[in-house]
């Protein structure tokens, strides 16, 4: 599984990474997380707010701080 | 109509809040509101109480409505229409949309890479943070409902024809190619049920307040300072609307400032009793929240310094006809 999460580098975006970090941790998987912060690569996903959540090259989430909970949610469907 | 002047007072100017303050600080401070120092803790608690109460229900609500309008969805209302119109309901949309100034650029990318005139992008871009729901009842809340209705008007007036400006100047070469080069994917939309949507509206209030509960206090301490220890022949000396450089000075002071316009709000208010012009403090607040360093500083990674200098120069001429418009017929809003 590779997920990244998407923006320039704002509060909500670390804060969107670490709670993905949480979910990762209680579903016991282990992933790589990487931040993607160059705009033009944000825009190419199509995403218009950030931040943004991509699981294996999806988009899952936009403009939205997800919580841990929810991030489980969207990586066990 | 009286039941209308009932809940306007209660509700809206929070009179019972207003008066159990008053109480507070008479009978268990002792202070006397008529001195300085009663008269700045009552403004101080009672304005904090109130934009917080009154911040908390709004953004709930509005964030509830803005679920309903994700930047993806405005982006597909916006390419369907052309023209004028276009730059309308870019601005309208702008009110509705939740944007935060970090989502600035990917929203600017998005837009104009899949093919919106820079004009209409513009116009979004400067009616989202002018024109914010929030501000709007705010404003009713401090001063009244003219003022409130009025500012909304000026407000997507200047969105729409500062739009329609940067669409006249053809300066699409001016923005960074990559803009137009990066392949715009399209990302699906979650359908939300009303049980995420009242979740999302309960973390937006979190949110928000978060991030601006500091300025507020900054704010409401300014104004309680502006209230009741500044002279107000010093207001209205430098901020008095007969004076025609007044709203040059507060625009120039405003424009390079970044505050929430929740913190900006209370001091605005103090101006105003002291006697500041009406369209003075408007410009000051305009320039404080339309425009500001960081958001110029983002928006240059994608345009290039002459389309950026013209939305600046657009916009700053526009809040300084506008402050002057206010000043000139201030006696039908107060």
């Amino acid at each position: 599984m590779r997920i990244k999460v998407l923006g320039p580098g704002c509060k909500n975006c670390e804060n969107l990474a670490d709670n993905t970090k949480a979910a990762l941790k209680e579903l016991g998987l282990e992933a790589e997380i990487e931040k993607v912060t160059d705009f033009a690569e944000i825009a190419g996903y199509g995403i218009l707010s950030t931040p943004g959540l991509v699981v294996d090259d999806k988009v899952v989430s936009s403009g939205k701080v997800l919580k841990p909970k929810d991030i489980v949610k969207l990586l066990t469907k | 109509m009286i039941i209308f002047e009932f809940l306007n007072r209660q509700l809206l100017k929070m009179q019972w809040l207003y008066d159990l303050v008053e109480q507070l600080v008479e009978k268990v401070f002792g202070l006397e509101m008529t001195s300085r120092l009663g008269g700045s803790v009552h403004f101080f608690i009672y304005d904090v109480v109130k934009i917080f109460i009154l911040l908390s229900v709004l953004i709930f609500s509005i964030s509830w409505i803005q679920s309903f309008f994700p930047p993806e969805r405005t982006r597909k209302i916006l390419g369907r229409h052309k023209g004028f119109s276009a730059n309308l309901l870019g601005a309208l949309l702008g009110t509705v949309t939740p944007f935060c100034s970090c989502s600035s650029i990917p929203l600017f990318i998005g837009f104009t890479g899949a093919g919106l005139p820079i004009g209409v992008t513009f116009s979004f871009l400067i009616s989202s943070p002018l024109v914010d729901l929030a501000s709007v009842i705010l404003l009713a809340s401090i001063f009244n409902w003219r003022i409130a209705l009025a500012y909304v008007v000026v407000g997507l007036v200047l969105a729409v024809a500062g739009g329609a400006v940067i669409s006249k100047s053809r300066m699409e070469s001016y923005v960074e190619p990559f803009v137009y080069t990066t392949p715009i994917g399209e990302a699906g939309q979650e359908t939300l049920t009303m049980k995420d949507r009242l979740g999302f509206s309960r973390n937006q209030v979190l949110d928000i307040i978060k991030r601006v509960w500091l300025y507020i206090l900054i704010g409401v301490g300014i104004g309680a300072v502006i209230h009741n220890w500044i002279p107000e022949e010093m207001v209205t000396a430098i901020l008095g609307q007969d004076k025609w450089y007044s709203v040059l000075v507060a625009t120039l002071v405003g424009v390079p400032m970044y505050a929430d316009i929740f913190g900006t709000l209370p001091i605005a208010e103090a101006l105003v009793y002291k006697g500041a012009g009406l369209g003075t403090v408007l410009a000051f607040m305009m320039g404080v929240t339309a425009l500001s360093l960081p958001s110029l500083i983002m928006l240059k990674r994608v345009v290039k310094p002459r389309l950026l200098g013209l939305f600046f120069g657009v916009v700053t001429l526009g809040i300084i006809i506008i402050g002057y418009l206010f000043n000139g017929f201030s006696w039908m809003f107060l």
